[in-house]
C-alpha cells in the first residue's frame, strides 16, 4: 500500500482538503505570508496543514509567536521542541512598551493585559515586519461572533476590522486582494470544530503541549476554576496554597488567565471520550471572554484576532 | 450527472431561507440543542440573553444562540451569513444561515454557493409567500440540488394535515418550475421540537421522517464526474530540482497515475506519473481531494492553468454569457472593466450588456443599464484572455466566479457561466463606442500628456525615464517621447531656427495627442522654449489631459555639469541659437510641477509627478 492510503474519517479528510486549499491560496495572492503561531492545539493542527499544503517543499513562509512572557513553561519548551523538529523558523515578537510598564495579569487585569501583551503586540510585528497576510487557528464554533466572520478577513492600515467592509466568499473563491498598508487574516481552521481538532489530532498523530492531557499539577482555585501556579510570578491570594490536583487544560494561553479542568483524560481517546459528553464550551477557561457580551467583538474591532 | 454518495459526503452544507418570523433561528437552535452543539456555559449565557432580549417569557429563547454581532442585536435582525456546526453520528454539518428579508439577496446566494441542502421554511399560516419564490429561485440558480420544505407552526394550524398538503404541493409545482426537482417537504413546530429531531406525536398522519433524520438520508450529489477530470493549478511545487508538482484541489472527475492529461490554455498534454495527496504517494485522486501532480515530462505548468483529462478538455473562450449577482453599493456599470476571478484564474472583463434583471419574486423579465445591490440578472462579458470554463449547471467550481473591483480590490458580485459566445457576433452591438473613455476603462487610468519642459542638460530625460519605469511598473501603459529621438526620425528634417522650433512641438504635440486618443499616459521631454507652443500643445487634448512640468536648473549649474561639452561650444559661437545662451527661453508662468534638480533626487521627482498624476485623479497608484 502507498502512504498516500487514506484511513482519515472523510469528514476530517473534506476539512482537510479545504484547509489546504486555503493556505494555497492565501500564500499564492499575498507579499509576505505568516502564521501567527500561538503554540496551542490550533497552531499544531495548522502547522501540520501547512507542512502538508507545500510538501514535499519547505513552508513558505515564518512563523509568529507574540510572546506576551506569561505562557505556561511547558509551552516555551514546545516551542523550541517543533523550531527543532520540522525546520521552521519561528520569529518571537515581545511588545516592549510592555516590559518596560512591567504589564501583568495581576495589577492590570486579563483585558488589559491581554490587549497590551496581544492585540498591541501583534499589531506591532505585523508593522515591523511589513507582513501582508497572517493566517490564525481561530475557528468559527469557538464564539457566537466568529460565526460570521469571513475566512479572508480584511483589516485596514491601521488593523481595523470594519464588519461592512468584509467581503462575502462564494464557493471555495477568496479575493485576497488588498491595497498596500491593508493586511488580511485568513482562518484556515475556520469551518472545524475543537471535536474535530481533536480527532484529526489523533488520526494524524500531531504532537501537542502535554497541558492538553491530565495529570497532577499544582493549583489553586479561583472562581470556579483551577489556575496552575506555573512560576514563582503567581500572586497568591491570602490563605490561598497551591495544592496538586488532577487537571488538564483545553484552551492554553497565559497562565494566570487559564483555567484548567478537573479531568482524568490521560490520552487521545480519552479527551475525545471527554469532549463527547461534555457540557462545556473550551472558552469557558478563558478568562477573557468573560469580560461582557460582545466583548469578543469589541476586541476584535480593536485589531485582536 | 453522477451521484457520489461515497468518499467526501458525510460533511454537509446546509443553506436555511425564511422570511423574518417564519422560525427560522428557532428551528436551527433547536437543531443545534438537540444534537448537543450546545455547551451549558453558552445555555446559561442564553439564559440571560433570553430574560433580556427574549420573546419567550421565562422560557429559552432558542432563537437568540444564532445572533452574533452586537449591532444586529441591537436591531433585532441579522445581517450577515453566520456559519454554525453540528454533528451526529452519520454526518458533520455546517449549516450557513443567512436572513430572508430581500435586501439580503446577496447573503442569501453566498450561503448558497457552497450548499448541498437547502432548507426552505414557510409559516403554516401564511403559506407560500413571494418571498419563498425568491429563496427558491436562488438555490434553483445556485444549483443546490436538494429542497427540504419545513412547513412551520403547525401547532398554530391545529396540526393539520390538509393545510400542510395544500402547501407542499403548491411548493412543488412552483419548485419544479424553477427546476428543482428533489422537494421533501415536512410538517413542523420549531418552537415544541415536532418533527425536528424526534417524529412528532402530535401529527400521526404524517409518515415521513424528521428534519434531522432527512438531513442524514438525502444523497448528495456533488461530483459532475461527465465533465471530466479538472484541476486548476494553485501552486507550483518546486523545492529542488528532483521535484516539480503542480497543487491544486480537484474540481471534478478522477485522476490516477498513467492518465494523459492537457495543460489548458497552452494545450501541451503529457502523462502524470504521481499523484501526491496530503499522506503521501498515492494512485487516484477524486473530486473534492487536493492534490499535487507529477507528470512525466517537463512542462510548463503556471498558476491559473488548468490541468485537464486529455479527452475532456475545458471549454475556452473569451465572451460569455452569465447570470450575475450584484453584490456591493458601487453599481455594475456596463462598458466598465473589473476582475473576474474563476477558479484559480485572475483577468480583466468588461461587461457589455445587461440582457435582463430577473425579477425574483414575479420571475419577471425587466430591461436595465445597470445593476445594484441585490439584484439577479443575465448579463454579456468578455475578458482579455480567453478563460477554461464550464457552464456553471454542469459544474459548479468551474462555472462560478467573482468580480472584482480593480481599484477598491472589493468583491462586487458573483457569476455563473451559462454558456460561451462568438465574440465578433457578439461584441459589436455593445452600446459603448471604442472611444478614448472606453479605452480608459480598459487600461483603468485615465490618458494625459506630462510635459517636461527645461533647458537643455537640466535632466529632463533622465526624470523622464524614472518616470515611465515607475508608471509601467505599477501596470500604467506610457510612451515616452524625446525631444532628442523625435529629430532622428519624423523631426530629421527640422533644425533650431524659431520656426522648425514651432514645427518641431507642433508634430510632437500631434504625435502625443493621437497617443492620448489612443489611452496612454505620453511623457515628452522637450526644451519646448515658448509659453505659446507649450499651449498650443495643451490646447490639443482636453483641459484635464496636459500636465506642465518644469524641470528648473538654474543656467549656472547647467553650465558646471554640461557632460556633454554643448553650453562652452554654445559659449564660443560654435553652436549658434542655443536656447538659455543665445536663444530665449520662457520660464513657465504656472506649471503643474515645478522641480528644482539642485535639491531633489531623480527618484524624487518622478515621485512627485506620480502625486500629481494621482492627485488629478489620472492614476491611483
Ligand atoms: N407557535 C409557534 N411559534 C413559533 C414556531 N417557530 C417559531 N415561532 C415563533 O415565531 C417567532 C419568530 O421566530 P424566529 O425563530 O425568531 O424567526 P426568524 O425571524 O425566522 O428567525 C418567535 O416568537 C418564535 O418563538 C412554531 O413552530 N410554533
Amino acid at each position: 500500500m502507498k502512504s498516500g492510503q487514506r484511513g482519515l474519517a472523510d469528514h476530517l479528510g473534506s476539512l482537510e482538503a479545504e484547509s489546504i486549499h486555503i493556505l494555497r491560496e492565501a500564500v499564492a495572492e499575498s507579499d509576505k505570508p505568516v502564521m501567527l503561531y500561538s503554540i496551542g492545539k490550533d497552531s499544531s493542527v495548522m502547522l501540520h496543514l501547512a507542512r502538508k499544503a507545500f510538501a514535499p517543499g519547505p513552508i513558505p513562509f515564518p512563523l509568529l509567536h507574540i510572546d506576551t512572557t506569561w505562557k505556561f513553561r511547558a509551552m516555551y519548551a514546545f516551542r523550541e521542541l517543533m523550531a527543532d523538529r520540522y525546520q521552521v523558523e519561528i520569529v518571537r515578537h515581545v511588545n516592549q512598551d510592555c516590559v518596560e510598564r512591567n504589564i501583568n495579569p495581576f495589577d492590570h487585569g486579563s483585558s488589559m493585559h491581554t490587549d497590551l501583551w496581544k492585540t498591541e503586540g501583534l499589531k506591532q510585528a505585523l508593522d515591523l515586519y511589513g507582513f501582508d497576510l497572517a493566517f490564525g487557528g481561530a475557528r468559527r464554533d469557538e464564539e457566537k461572533s466568529r460565526a460570521k466572520e469571513r475566512v479572508f478577513s480584511l483589516r485596514s492600515a491601521n488593523h481595523q476590522w470594519d464588519p461592512r467592509a468584509q467581503r462575502p466568499e462564494l464557493w471555495n473563491l477568496y479575493n485576497a486582494r488588498h491595497s498596500p498598508g491593508e493586511s488580511l487574516r485568513v482562518f484556515p481552521l475556520s469551518n472545524w470544530t475543537e471535536l474535530d481538532v481533536w480527532e484529526y489530532i489523533r488520526a494524524e498523530d500531531i504532537p501537542v503541549v502535554p497541558l492538553y492531557f491530565a495529570d497532577e499539577r499544582p493549583v489553586v482555585e479561583r472562581s470556579g476554576t483551577w489556575i496552575m501556579v506555573d512560576d514563582e510570578r503567581m500572586r497568591l491570594e491570602p490563605g490561598e496554597e497551591p495544592h496538586m490536583h488532577r487537571v488538564r487544560f483545553r484552551t492554553l494561553g497565559c497562565y494566570p488567565l487559564t483555567g484548567a479542568v478537573e479531568s482524568d483524560a490521560r490520552t487521545l481517546d480519552e479527551i475525545i471520550d471527554e469532549m463527547r459528553s461534555s457540557e462545556f464550551s473550551e472558552r469557558q477557561g478563558r478568562l477573557i471572554d468573560h469580560d461582557g457580551a460582545g466583548s469578543m467583538e469589541k476586541k476584535k474591532q480593536d485589531g485582536y484576532f | 450527472m453522477a451521484t457520489s454518495d461515497d468518499a467526501r459526503s458525510n460533511l454537509v452544507r446546509i443553506l436555511t431561507c425564511g422570511s423574518v418570523d417564519d422560525g427560522k433561528s428557532t428551528l436551527i437552535g433547536r437543531l443545534l440543542f438537540e444534537s448537543k452543539a450546545v455547551f451549558s456555559d453558552h445555555l446559561r449565557a442564553l439564559e440571560t440573553d433570553s430574560r433580556k432580549h427574549g420573546t419567550q417569557g421565562e422560557q429559552l429563547d432558542l432563537a437568540l444562540l444564532l445572533d452574533g454581532l452586537q449591532a444586529e442585536r441591537e436591531q433585532g435582525i441579522t445581517i450577515d451569513v453566520a456559519y454554525r456546526h453540528f454533528a451526529t453520528r452519520k454526518r458533520r454539518f455546517i449549516l450557513a444561515d443567512a436572513p430572508g428579508h430581500e435586501q439580503y439577496t446577496r447573503n442569501m446566494v453566498t450561503g448558497a454557493s457552497t450548499a448541498d441542502i437547502a432548507i426552505i421554511l414557510v409559516d403554516a399560516r401564511k403559506g407560500l409567500l413571494r418571498q419563498t419564490r425568491r429563496h427558491t429561485l436562488i438555490v434553483s440558480l445556485l444549483g443546490v440540488r436538494s429542497v427540504v420544505l419545513a412547513v412551520n407552526k403547525m401547532d398554530l394550524v391545529d396540526w393539520s394535515r390538509e393545510v400542510f398538503e395544500t402547501i407542499a404541493d403548491r411548493y412543488r409545482e412552483m419548485a419544479s418550475g424553477l427546476g428543482i426537482d428533489s422537494v421533501t417537504a415536512i410538517p413542523v413546530s420549531a418552537l415544541t421540537g415536532d418533527n425536528i429531531v424526534e417524529r412528532s406525536k402530535s401529527m400521526p398522519w404524517y409518515s415521513g421522517s424528521s428534519v434531522l433524520a432527512t438531513l442524514e438520508e438525502l444523497p448528495i450529489y456533488r461530483d459532475d464526474a461527465e465533465s471530466g477530470f479538472h484541476l486548476p493549478v494553485q501552486w507550483i511545487n518546486r523545492p529542488n530540482a528532483d521535484f516539480r508538482g503542480f497543487s491544486g484541489t480537484v474540481a471534478s472527475g478522477a485522476i490516477r497515475v498513467g492518465d494523459p492529461v492537457v495543460v489548458q490554455p497552452s494545450g501541451i498534454t503529457t502523462v502524470v506519473s504521481d499523484v501526491v495527496n496530503p499522506s503521501g504517494s498515492t494512485d487516484s485522486a477524486s473530486a473534492g481531494e487536493t492534490v499535487t501532480l507529477v507528470f512525466t515530462d517537463e512542462v510548463d505548468v503556471v498558476r491559473g492553468d488548468l490541468i485537464s483529462g486529455a479527452s475532456t478538455p475545458a471549454e475556452s473562450a473569451d465572451v460569455f454569457q452569465a447570470t450575475i449577482v450584484w453584490m456591493h453599493d458601487e453599481p455594475l456599470l456596463p462598458g466598465r472593466t473589473y476582475l473576474v476571478k474563476l477558479n484559480t484564474r485572475t483577468v480583466t472583463a468588461t461587461f457589455h450588456r445587461i440582457k435582463y434583471l430577473i425579477d425574483p419574486e414575479t420571475l419577471e423579465r425587466v430591461p436595465a443599464d445597470s445593476m445594484s445591490m441585490n439584484d439577479i440578472g443575465v448579463c454579456t462579458f468578455s475578458t482579455v484572455r480567453p478563460l477554461n470554463f464550464q457552464p456553471y449547471r454542469s459544474n459548479r467550481t468551474m462555472g462560478g466566479f467573482i468580480v472584482i473591483d480593480r481599484h477598491s480590490n472589493a468583491t462586487l458580485g458573483a457569476g455563473m457561466i451559462e454558456h460561451s459566445m462568438r465574440r465578433s457576433e457578439n461584441i459589436q452591438w455593445q452600446d459603448v463606442d471604442v472611444d478614448k473613455k472606453a479605452r480608459s476603462m480598459l487600461t483603468g487610468h485615465r490618458p494625459c500628456i506630462v510635459w517636461l519642459t527645461g533647458l537643455s542638460g537640466s535632466g529632463k530625460s533622465t526624470i523622464a525615464n524614472a518616470l515611465e519605469k515607475r508608471l509601467f511598473a505599477s501596470g500604467v501603459r506610457t510612451y515616452l517621447l524625446d525631444g532628442d529621438n523625435l529629430r532622428h526620425g519624423l523631426n530629421h528634417d527640422l533644425g533650431f531656427t524659431p520656426a522648425d522650433r514651432v514645427e518641431n512641438i507642433r508634430r510632437a504635440g500631434e504625435v502625443a495627442r493621437l497617443m492620448v486618443d489612443a489611452g496612454l499616459i505620453v511623457i515628452c521631454a522637450f526644451i519646448s522654449p515658448y509659453e505659446a507652443e507649450r499651449g498650443m500643445v495643451r490646447s490639443m487634448v482636453g483641459t484635464d489631459e496636459f500636465l506642465e512640468i518644469f524641470v528648473d536648473t538654474p543656467l549656472d549649474v547647467l553650465e558646471a555639469r554640461d557632460p556633454k561639452g554643448l553650453y562652452a561650444k554654445a559659449r564660443v559661437g560654435k553652436i549658434t541659437n542655443f536656447t538659455g545662451i543665445d536663444a530665449p527661453y520662457e520660464v513657465p508662468t504656472n506649471p503643474d510641477l515645478r522641480i528644482d534638480t539642485t535639491t531633489s533626487t531623480v527618484d524624487v521627482s518622478a515621485e512627485a509627478i506620480v502625486d500629481v498624476l494621482t492627485s488629478r485623479r489620472i492614476i491611483d497608484t
